[in-house]
């Protein structure tokens, strides 16, 4: 079985990047995965995102119908993608960019999470992205923690050894605000 | 009639049998499709004395070009490829990469280097190829019937020039081996001519020269050779040559145009323009 | 976590591909920069000179694949890479490659034309790389993978046929697999290199040897141009590539290749949920077109549905093979859109339904189909599907 999310919101958010650290922790749990960026001069005007669609045979259609989740940081993002999500499906809201907006549906799952003040108590408030990783997984399980935190410290601490702390913190304090919200 | 002479010769005595002159064995010994007078069955010989003298035949990875020059293979005896019209420098560029050791030669006419062919000279040019460029202008499209070229003097007729060439229709003639020789990448640029015996003489040392550059692990080498074309120019091959001497040479002055290969004028590195930020 | 499987690791498809081509052990590349395939350029840019083996940026995609044809003169393993529009630059060159033997490979992850058109995933290109590119009587084989994994694979076939033939070989993908990433074996093959008895090397010891692709006697040029043909023929013999997917009991089949055939295979799963017998035929050489082995298969079929990335390209070889056995509609998207599993399916549907409306009119049992009557609706099944206004 197939399920999708899609990342997005401002170039400089880590969409891109988080989108990656779920396609590794995928592999890693043995599932089959396809990442597919939006791309070109979309994304020198200002947005970006990326779709991640996990499964258990080989990946057919790059393109999905609906999805079952969406990560979206800021107002356009809302506005393109909430639609977008299959009834039954989530929507990660970051509260910290909109505020009182949400999707206004009632069909989906609405989870609205104030991203940066997260990623601020994990140790660096620019890794919102990764916070509503966190807050994915703690919802749908799609992947172990296990293999985002092995995820994390192999993408990151390739490039920025001294923000693996940080995004691992980010990462936790998603998690914990994903099961929260979960129960609530 | 040959071995007449050689045995008339032999019957005066052995001192007086003094070779005067020996075709190069890499110049292949048939009948020329080229049109009577055309200066392109010089500057074969002359190449090929240049590569025999400096043992480079067996090293020699040649490009032909399009035009009435593509034959050239049929001439010299080396390792050809034809390059698509104009692209000879940018075919050179390959073999060059791919094989250090070898000596890389393009001979291009007017229409394929100055015209179509513009963007990649510039190019093999500026990054400085270590290849040896033969040029040869003269002034018209020769293969396709004497069409006007970016080298056609202004006022000269040719078939899609009939009045001349007018400069406010169709823009001036293009002294395309002095815009090179402005790139730091040039290390040896020079234009000669096949008007006369002397000339001849004076254009062999260029091409020699533009070879040893190549040798001697220069950079890029230009030699343009102003050349007559009887046939598209509507006169005989003397008046051709006439003509040549006259206002060809006046639009295309003969000369040495720069030679980085001197110590005293090495190719400055600083010369070359910087990276621009991005 | 054991999975049993071999190591995998997620690469962005450009940059598999160009890694794929390294480990083919290409010597040369040239390029120039054009999305959406420039990470192929910068992985080459980084990697090459780090081998030892020569990279160039050119001023031009002339510039690049004149640089290639003349290291692939020398006999050296070369590729370049573009998009769209340069390869249309590279379409002069290749026609000369073809004409004088030269082999190189050519990857164009395909954009969406004509013209400048845009970045978006498209399988635009399709006449131009099967039917056309340069002037003159050629062919070049063509490879379209649907997955970065087998984009790799195809990456040393490539070479390989480029080297046997003596030809050009290009594969073309789209902006999907150029950009996604996947997970993917590290499982290179290095093709065996070959001593070639025309390369350019100097003429040392043996005659000099000429590549050339002119002959103005008539006679003698024909003779070369036989010879060209008898290599495609020995090509399609012996190179034809394609993949079933759940034709066995097949009524209809979808026939899709690259990214087309990705989405087509979702529809297939959700058309088999709902009762229909659907497969996939999936060209994988587009030439030499798999056009036995699919006309085999429509003796079997009521309908067949051509899905593609275009206005419907491939669509006329699927009904030169078909030869009217079965009706071909068609289904595509164009401008870098991308059909989801969900239209597909309707149009899958809709198919199914004129066909099954056909037959009742004219009281035909489904085995009519079998002996090979020439369909006559085949061109009214073709309207009603063309790409609708979606989006």
């Amino acid at each position: 079985m197939e399920r999708s999310v899609v990342f997005a919101g401002f170039g400089g958010q880590g969409l891109l990047f988080t989108g990656q650290v779920l396609a590794r922790a995928a592999i890693r749990d043995g599932l089959e995965v396809f990442w597919i960026p939006s791309y070109g001069p979309e994304m020198r005007g200002g947005t970006a995102s990326c779709t991640v669609i996990v499964g258990d045979e080989p990946i057919g259609s790059p393109v999905v119908d609906e999805f079952d989740a969406a990560v979206v940081m800021n107002l356009p993002s809302l506005r393109k993608f909430a639609p977008l999500v299959a009834p039954g499906g989530l929507v990660i809201v970051n509260s910290s960019l909109l505020g009182d907006l949400g999707c206004g549906r009632s069909d989906v799952d609405e989870m609205r999470l104030p991203c940066t003040e997260l990623a601020a108590q994990g140790g660096d408030d620019k890794l919102v992205s990764v916070v509503a990783l966190g807050a994915l997984v703690a919802h749908l399980g799609w992947v172990t923690r296990e293999s985002i935190d092995s995820a994390l410290r192999e993408m990151a601490g390739r490039k920025r050894p001294e923000v693996v702390d940080a995004d691992l913190g980010a990462f936790a304090a998603g998690l914990q605000a994903g099961a929260v919200g979960q129960a609530a | 009639m040959t071995l007449d002479a050689r045995s008339s010769g032999a019957l005066r005595g052995a001192a007086a049998a003094r070779l005067v002159y020996r075709k190069p064995d890499v110049l292949v010994d048939r009948a020329t499709h080229y049109c009577p007078g055309c200066g392109h069955g010089v500057i074969h010989r002359l190449l090929a004395e240049v590569l025999t003298d400096l043992d480079l035949p067996a090293h020699t990875i040649a490009v032909a070009p399009v035009g009435c020059a593509v034959f050239i293979y049929d001439y010299l005896d080396v390792d050809f490829v034809e390059a698509p019209h104009g692209r000879a420098p940018a075919v050179a560029t390959g073999i060059r990469r791919l094989r250090p050791e070898a000596f890389v030669l393009t001979y291009q006419g007017d229409g394929d280097l100055a015209a179509i062919g513009t963007a990649e000279i510039v190019h093999a040019a500026a990054r400085g190829e270590r290849i040896t460029a033969i040029f040869v202008n003269n002034g018209i499209y020769g293969m396709t019937g004497g069409q006007m070229a970016p080298t056609t003097l202004l006022g000269q007729r040719t078939t899609s020039s009939p009045s001349g060439r007018d400069a406010g229709l169709m823009g001036y003639p293009i002294r395309i081996t002095e815009m090179l020789a402005q790139l730091p990448g040039v290390t040896y640029a020079a234009r000669g001519s096949v008007a006369d015996a002397g000339s001849i003489g004076r254009l062999k040392a260029m091409i020699a020269r533009a070879c040893r550059v190549q040798i001697e692990g220069g950079g890029f080498a230009i030699v343009e050779v102003l050349s007559n074309c009887p046939v598209g120019w509507g006169m005989t091959p003397q008046e051709s040559l006439e003509h040549l001497k006259g206002p060809v040479v006046e639009a295309y002055p003969l000369g040495v145009i720069v030679d980085r290969s001197a110590p005293s004028t090495a190719r400055p590195a600083a010369a070359a323009p910087t990276k621009p930020e991005a | 976590m054991e999975t049993g499987r071999r190591a995998r690791v997620l690469m962005k498809g450009n940059e598999a591909i160009a890694e794929a081509a390294i480990q083919a052990g290409c010597d040369a590349y040239f390029g120039y920069p054009i999305t959406p395939q420039a990470e192929l350029l910068e992985w080459m840019a980084r990697r090459m000179p780090e081998l030892g083996r020569v990279f160039v940026q050119a001023e031009s995609e002339l510039g690049a694949i004149n640089m290639a044809l003349g290291a692939a003169a020398t006999g050296a393993r070369v590729m370049v890479s573009s998009s769209s529009p340069g390869i249309s630059l590279m379409a002069e060159a290749m026609s000369y490659m073809a004409g004088s033997g030269t082999p190189v490979v050519l990857v164009n992850v395909m954009r969406a034309g004509p013209g400048l058109g845009g970045i978006g995933p498209s399988q635009s290109d399709y006449f131009q790389a099967t039917k056309g590119h340069g002037h003159g009587d050629y062919r070049v084989p063509v490879l379209a993978p649907d997955s970065i994994g087998e984009a790799m694979d195809l990456m040393a076939t490539a070479f390989e046929l480029a080297e046997r033939y003596r030809t050009p070989v290009m594969l073309v993908a789209d902006g999907i697999l150029g950009q996604a990433m996947e997970p993917v074996e590290l499982r290179f093959r290095t093709p065996e290199r070959q001593a070639f008895d025309w390369a350019l090397t100097g003429a040392a010891g043996r005659p000099a040897r000429i590549i050339k692709s002119i002959d103005l006697d008539p006679e003698v040029l024909e003779r070369r141009n036989l010879a060209l043909q008898h290599k495609y023929r020995e090509i399609a013999r012996h190179e034809t590539r394609w993949e079933g997917w759940r034709l066995g009991d097949a009524e209809f089949a979808i026939v899709a290749y690259g990214t087309a055939a990705r989405v087509a295979r979702s529809a297939i799963a959700r058309a088999r949920d709902n009762g229909m017998k659907v497969g996939l035929f999936r060209p994988i050489t587009l030439w030499p077109f798999p056009e036995r082995e699919l006309a085999r298969m429509s003796r079997q079929l009521h309908g067949i549905l051509t899905v593609e990335l275009s206005s419907g390209q491939m669509i006329e070889d699927v009904r030169l093979a078909v030869e009217g056995r079965c009706p071909v509609a068609f289904h595509g998207r164009m401008g870098g859109l991308v059909p989801t599993p969900d239209e597909v399916l309707g149009a899958l549907k809709a198919l199914r339904g004129r066909v099954e409306r056909t037959r009742a009119a004219s009281g035909h049992s489904p085995a009519a189909h079998d002996r090979g009557t020439p369909s006559t609706n085949g061109a009214g099944l073709d309207a009603g599907a063309r790409p609708g206004g979606r989006g």
